[in-house]
């Protein structure tokens, strides 16, 4: 065999010298973080573009009157918002955020316990259930709140189960068009999606911090108090999170089962558009409701974060 | 094709990873029809080096020569060279023909054309009749074949294999050895695969690179390697080995090594280059060693120490010597002949000594 | 363990209960699409099928217009989402937590922000004519967050070197797409396609602001919601909607999860 390993000196002609690639060919095939942005380069600029220019013209429009191309700049719309006759404004946005938080609530303790049962009680086909009752979610909204007027309405399902059992003498006609009604649907209409993180991050403590907490003789309620919700916290978090921003600005269960005591600070905003055609306003007041949907979400977090260090470890 | 080139001229070939030297100036040639092994430990740049070769990996610096041309900056797909991933890589939504025929595919050859390649294949890695199983129907030992048959019918100029038998139980690993280097002998190309088994490097390899961060400690036989390693980590690396620390006191034929309060042994030069004063290593295969209850005498060195473990292997058996000035435990591996009258009856807890003849001693270097 | 064991028990019947609460509301409307009556109540005497008769009547054409739109967003959708999740996953990104967070902020912002900044950002500084297409682009923002995640699902267990075994046999990039990464993540894809699909059809919000003259689906059916006489064939169209609705997500989710057994 030919001596092989070591070195050989072999004269350089013999062999074809390269050409060399340009440094820039060298610099694609060598850094990965060049290819993995070239490759979300698309999606990025739309969005960035989408969303960073959609709200710069917002925040440029609630500065406008409301004079088409030949609009100029003013602080009327803002003025508007703060005047004394503007308190509409302020009433909704303070009934929007606490229903908000009513709704939040209402689905959350609604949820938890099944996302519980699912992650700790069944055994088998969890992926099955869980698949079974997220669907709902998928199906179209606008019919989810639908069926509850349906159900709700003076000559609804309710009623007529009711009085067909002979609970009550004659049709109620209080279920409908009032705050109770938007939070029972909103609550419904969420409540198959919230289940979803949560179960995710029940799902993902890790049992031996529950067995050890047996093992030290924690009862149900305390283990709960000190392994199970702290750890699960997260996934609760972000759903509420989600939920409270989604609902404050809904505007079509108000339409529809909210009467005039359950309008939302949505409705006002889409009847200044359809009915008044005033933009510039719609703008404004759609970054009145963003900043103080910001301003409670921010507080929110700096508070549970805040808990947290103060509790030190548990 | 000039026969004595090498098919493969590595020549200060570096990779940077940030600041982080994989591969540091290697240089190294690899014949034709050489069924070579890349040895290292995990984090040694042996992996890296083997990607810089099949093109998936673009070296910082240096030259790559496969047959004469240049392709440290040859994209994979065009190169001469194709690999057996570690995970064997069978595409899972192709069957085991269109698995095989995939490189063909490219090649402009016809439906029957590439249909008859693939069962020639079959007929090589003994599958044959396997071609529509689908992948995942595939054992372990299959999937390897399948790899390698996928690679093969691009008739390659160079195999590269990234640890081709670490998925392998220990049975079917014994196997694929043997009928890797009848497939290497068969096909008659060049084979080179990295892995971090040493026992697998010295018994399907014709040569071995032994490397350690980054760089190339020493290529040489399997038989070389073992019994002549150059250095500390290559005696290490490759199969037990016995270690004593000390520095030179003279040399006068042999080299005498002063242990400290072990002793002075005396070990043979070799190739090596010392001087008095030089810190080195005795280094002394379990093999050559022998158990003696008494001192033996000249051409021998002899060390001395408490026996604490005993284990009986049938032919042999395997004895743990402690000796406290030196810190750790000598390993001696002795064949259980009857017939040596100098060897000790010895049993546990006794002192004894330990003994070689000077010849067997090895001196390295750091 | 007592408890344990009689919780065990309850469990389907809670699980039940639950489920019966979620969906027996929007079952409602499918039972009374066949009812012979204009007003929702119990008992159900008639059935009949003539609400459907005029849904289909009515509201076939429009429906046919929006779907193009809704389709050609699907497509731009998921082609993002399939090129941002191949870039998460496949490479080292510096700042990925960022990125995803980013192309994550469609989910969280209201439809009424996201329908009047892009309302004013159309009509006031562009000037540009309020189209099915300007529908199109805002269906896209907001299904795309949906396309990465699924596509990102599928895409996490796959095996590098099955790429680069495709390079290394002689395949270009794009073949190496065409032949390996494609079929492969093709359940993905398709799961994507159809959750857009969803997702677009059921916004009600974007379309409002953004179509000025042409009524999408659900800007439609909310017109028509508020007058009883339309109501029954209201719900033939809703329980339509419903069943496609629950086929398609089924769909998507029994393709998304059926076949993970091909990445092994």
């Amino acid at each position: 065999m030919a001596s092989a390993g070591e070195l050989i000196n072999r004269g350089a002609e013999t062999r074809a010298r390269p050409s060399g690639r340009s440094r820039l060919w060298r610099w694609w095939y060598t850094s990965e973080s060049l290819r993995g942005y070239a490759l979300l380069a698309p999606t990025l600029m739309f969005m960035v573009f989408m969303l960073l220019v959609a709200l710069t013209s917002l925040v440029a429009q609630s500065f406008m009157t409301n004079a088409g191309a030949n609009a100029e700049f003013t602080l009327d719309n803002y003025a508007a918002i703060f005047a004394p006759n503007g308190d509409i404004f302020r009433i909704l946005l303070l009934r929007s955020l606490w229903m908000s938080v009513l709704i939040t609530v209402c689905v959350v303790l609604f949820c938890y316990p099944i996302a519980y049962l699912l992650a700790f009680h069944v055994k088998r086909h969890k992926v099955f259930w869980l698949i079974v009752i997220t669907i709902p979610f998928w199906t179209s909204y606008l019919l989810r709140v639908f069926s509850w007027k349906v159900i709700l309405q003076q000559e609804g399902v309710l009623n007529s189960v009711m009085l067909w059992l002979g609970v009550i003498d004659a049709p109620l006609n209080t279920l409908l068009h009032n705050r109770s009604a938007v939070i029972v649907t909103l609550t419904h209409a969420w409540a198959a999606f919230a289940i979803l993180p949560i179960y995710v991050s029940l799902e993902k403590i890790d049992r031996s911090w529950l067995e050890a907490s047996i093992d030290l003789g924690d009862s149900f309620w305390r283990r709960f108090l000190r392994v199970t919700l702290p750890l699960s916290m997260p996934g609760v978090l972000g759903a509420t999170l989600l939920l409270f921003i989604r609902n404050v600005g809904d505007f079509v269960t108000p339409a529809l089962v909210g009467g005039v005591s359950g309008t939302m600070l949505g409705n006002i905003i889409v009847s200044l558009f359809t009915d008044m055609a005033n933009e510039p306003l719609v703008a404004a007041v759609s970054i009145f409701m963003m900043l103080s949907l910001t301003a409670v979400a921010c507080l929110f977090v700096l508070l549970i974060g805040g808990r947290k260090r103060l509790r030190g470890v548990t | 094709m000039n026969v004595s080139e090498p098919m493969i001229a590595i020549e200060s070939v570096s990779k940077l990873f940030g600041s982080v030297r994989a591969v540091d100036d290697v240089s190294l040639d690899i014949a034709r029809n050489e069924f070579f092994a890349i040895l290292g430990a995990s984090g040694s740049g042996k992996t890296t080096l083997l990607r810089i070769l099949a093109g998936f990996e673009i070296p910082t610096t240096g030259e790559i020569f496969v047959d004469g041309e240049s392709v440290a900056e040859v994209l994979p797909n065009r190169r001469p060279t194709n690999m057996v991933f570690q995970s064997y890589a069978i595409f899972p939504h192709l069957n085991v023909a269109e698995n095989i025929g995939y490189g063909l595919l490219n090649k402009g050859l016809s439906k029957t054309e590439i249909a008859s390649e693939v069962d020639q294949m079959l007929q090589m890695i003994r599958l044959h009749g396997y071609g529509s199983r689908a992948a995942h129907q595939l054992s372990g030992g299959e999937r390897q074949r399948v790899a390698l048959a996928r690679a093969l019918v691009c008739k390659p100029k160079v195999l590269l294999l990234d640890e081709p038998l670490g998925a392998l139980d220990k049975k079917l690993r014994e196997e694929m050895q043997f009928e890797l280097r009848q497939l290497q002998r068969l096909v008659g190309i060049t084979f080179v695969f990295v892995t971090h088994d040493q026992e697998e490097a010295l018994t399907m390899a014709d040569w071995i690179a032994v490397m350690s961060k980054g760089k190339i400690i020493q290529v040489d036989t399997p038989s070389r390697l073992y019994e002549r390693p150059k250095a500390r980590e290559v005696a290490e690396f490759i199969g037990n080995i016995n270690l004593l620390p000390g520095t030179v006191r003279h040399i006068d034929g042999h080299v005498v090594v002063d242990a400290g309060k072990i002793g002075e042994f005396q070990v043979p030069l070799g190739d090596r280059v010392v001087s008095p004063g030089d810190t080195v290593t005795l280094a002394v295969r379990p093999e050559k060693l022998t158990l003696r209850s008494e001192r033996p005498g000249s051409g021998f060195n002899a060390l001395r120490g408490r026996l604490t473990a005993e284990s009986y292997a049938g032919d042999r058996s395997f004895y743990l010597v402690e000796v406290p000035e030196l810190g750790k435990e000598i390993k001696v591996v002795d064949l259980n002949e009857a017939s040596s009258a100098d060897r000790a009856a010895v049993s546990g807890d006794d002192q004894v000594w330990v003994a070689w003849p000077v010849e067997s001693g090895l001196l390295l270097t750091g | 363990m007592m408890r344990q064991g009689k919780i065990r028990g309850l469990v389907p019947v809670i699980l039940g209960i639950y489920i019966f609460i979620l969906y027996g509301p929007v079952l409602l409307l499918p039972l009374f699409s066949f009812n012979d009556n204009i007003y929702m109540t119990f008992p159900i005497r008639d059935l009949t099928l003539k609400w459907y008769g005029q849904m289909i009547e009515e509201k076939a054409m429009i429906t046919a217009l929006w779907a193009s739109v809704k389709v050609t967003a699907a497509i731009a959708s998921t082609i993002f989402g399939f090129m941002s999740a191949k870039a998460m996953v496949t490479y080292k990104i510096v700042g990925k937590g960022y990125v995803l967070a980013l192309i994550m902020v469609p989910l969280v912002v209201p439809s009424i922000i996201l329908g009047a900044s892009l309302l004013s950002f159309f009509r006031q500084f562009l000037d540009v004519e309020l189209t099915l297409w300007t529908v199109a682009l805002a269906y896209t923002l907001i299904s795309t967050p949906f396309s990465l995640l699924v596509i990102m699902a599928r895409l996490e267990g796959f095996d590098r070197s099955l790429e680069e075994a495709s390079a290394d046999l002689g395949m270009s990039a794009w073949q190496t797409f065409r032949r390996v990464t494609l079929p492969l993540a093709m359940p993905g894809v398709l799961a994507s396609l159809l959750l857009s699909f969803m997702v677009s059809f059921d916004e009600f919000m974007l379309a409002f602001f953004l179509s000025s003259n042409q009524a999408t689906l659900p800007v439609y059916m909310y017109g028509l919601l508020r007058f009883p006489d339309f109501l029954p064939a209201i719900l033939a169209l809703g329980s339509c909607i419903l069943v496609v609705s629950v086929a398609l997500i089924s769909t998507a989710e029994w393709l998304r999860r059926g076949q993970d057994k091909t990445l092994h």
